[in-house]
């Protein structure tokens, strides 16, 4: 298996350890290597609507300071992937704005030759390790689970950007790596909507009532938790939930889980090596099987 | 939405007030390329999650708006910073008209004019002071340390020359 950058992003080391914990874990025993790389800074993204160029600055340095090692880079943010791929794409098929580019990074000591693959963890696990080779990795069932699952925006879409490798209206990735730890996908009404946080900064009330939404509809059918891949989505529907509670006066209590940390857990880690501790709202059921599964063994 | 005699001087609009060449200036913009291919058809606004919960925004209408020239109202608006980029629109426009990134091209020519919202100022605060939106000093270093995760130091001179760079292009 090739080795990767770990493009880590804003979010993930900060607010989204338990992610980072365990796609290192898991993509360790996986043997995909990843290599922190120095200097990478934010993808980009929050520069965008303020300047398109100087985004797509920002995410072709970082793809410059990978490719200076060799690498290609992995992301763990759905919006980090969105942005690299973007600026990637944008500059493959414009020679013009990849020679304005590298004039730019030149100031910075710094150049880009396109040859740096971006990818999500999340499509590396699917396409790149492949669901078979992930069963036989399988050593505890977690089919006294079910999860709705929440793939997110930029995973997917624009789906030009990701060679079609799942159908951005209708996908089955996560779908196929949440069944292969045991576990049953609980399907609920409109699961490919957004959560919000794109506008968070902009409109908190507004964007509370997009994340309301789902809460609803993953609380209506009894799911154990929401499992998702990428940490903004995490905020809107973790960190954010106790808030949408008390605006609407409603309650959820809903787990909200890293696809990595159960895939992890199937693959036999614990849930303290997998960062539940971190985990605002406690899988209670998850954690006590898997307690009675340490003190069992 | 009925319309009553009272906020007819609201809702009437005033077309000498128009800017024909505005379609053109977005269509120059880099991501606002296809704005004349729109027929306003709606798809955008029936799929779109924000629209799904306020009326404040609307991208067909906005898009509509900009097509007839309604330059100051709609980059002085709120509205174009409700896109929340999901692209879902983007999936599914039959004429390809590419809206998320509309809107990007919308909001840069908005901001070349001086109409930056306050939470745009705070993150470029964040970027420019430590290269990301959540600071990583010693404190988020000794954290990570105590679940195992490498420390991460902060890039900030590259970022802030990429900025300032950004901020001399507005000025022009």
């Amino acid at each position: 298996m090739a080795g990767y950058a770990l493009y880590l992003g804003c979010t993930v080391p900060v607010r989204g350890m338990n992610y980072e914990m365990a796609a290192r874990k898991v993509a360790h025993r996986l043997g995909i290597q990843l290599t922190d790389v120095d200097g990478f800074s934010c993808c980009g993204f929050p520069a965008k609507p303020l300047d398109w160029k100087a985004g797509l600055l920002m995410a072709v340095r970082n793809l410059a300071l990978a490719e200076a090692q060799g690498l290609d880079v992995l992301a763990l943010c759905s919006a980090c992937t969105g942005t690299l791929t973007e600026a990637d794409y944008r500059l493959k098929g414009d020679p013009e704005l990849r020679a304005w580019a590298n004039e730019r990074l030149a100031d910075l000591g710094r150049t880009y030759n396109g040859t740096v693959r971006v990818r999500h963890f999340a499509r590396v696990l699917y396409e790149e390790v492949g669901i078979e080779a992930l069963r036989e990795k399988i050593t505890v069932s977690l089919g006294d689970f079910g999860f709705a699952q929440h793939y997110g925006c930029h995973y997917l879409k624009p789906s030009h950007l990701y060679d079609g490798f799942d159908d951005p209206e209708n996908p089955q990735s996560l779908a196929r790596l949440i069944e292969v730890t045991g576990a049953r996908v609980v399907p609920y009404e409109d699961e490919g909507q957004c959560c919000g946080g794109g506008i968070l900064g902009f409109d908190e009330e507004t964007a509370l009532s997009v994340t309301k939404q789902k809460l609803d509809h993953v609380a209506a059918v009894g799911a154990d938790a929401m499992v998702l891949i990428c940490p903004f989505c995490a905020i809107m529907y973790e960190a954010n939930q106790r808030r949408v509670e008390s605006l609407y006066a409603t309650s959820y209590k809903l787990p909200v889980l890293y696809y990595p940390q159960i895939l992890g857990l199937a693959m036999g880690f614990s849930p303290q090596e997998m960062g539940f501790k971190l985990n605002r709202v406690k899988p209670r059921g998850l954690m006590a099987a898997f307690r009675a599964e340490s003190e069992g063994g | 939405m009925g319309c009553t005699m009272d906020d007819d001087n609201e809702v009437i609009i005033d077309v000498s007030t128009f800017d024909p060449h505005f379609r053109d200036e977005i269509a120059k913009e880099p991501g606002g390329e296809h704005i004349r291919r729109c027929f306003s058809c709606g798809t955008c606004t029936a799929g779109c999650p924000v629209g799904g919960v306020t009326e404040k925004y609307n991208p067909r209408r906005i898009i509509h708006m900009a097509l007839l020239g309604m330059r100051e109202q709609v980059l002085t608006s709120e509205f174009v910073w409700l896109c929340s980029v999901c692209y879902t629109c983007y999936e599914r426009c039959p004429q390809d008209v590419r809206i998320p990134e509309l809107m990007n091209a919308v909001r840069n020519i908005a901001v070349r004019e001086g109409h930056v919202p306050r939470t745009f100022h705070l993150q470029l605060e964040k970027l420019r002071a430590h290269g990301r939106l959540y600071e990583i000093e010693d404190y988020e270093n000794a954290r990570r340390a105590e679940y195992d995760l490498p420390p991460i130091h902060e890039e900030t001179a590259e970022v802030c020359q990429i900025l300032d760079a950004m901020s001399a292009r507005e000025k022009k």
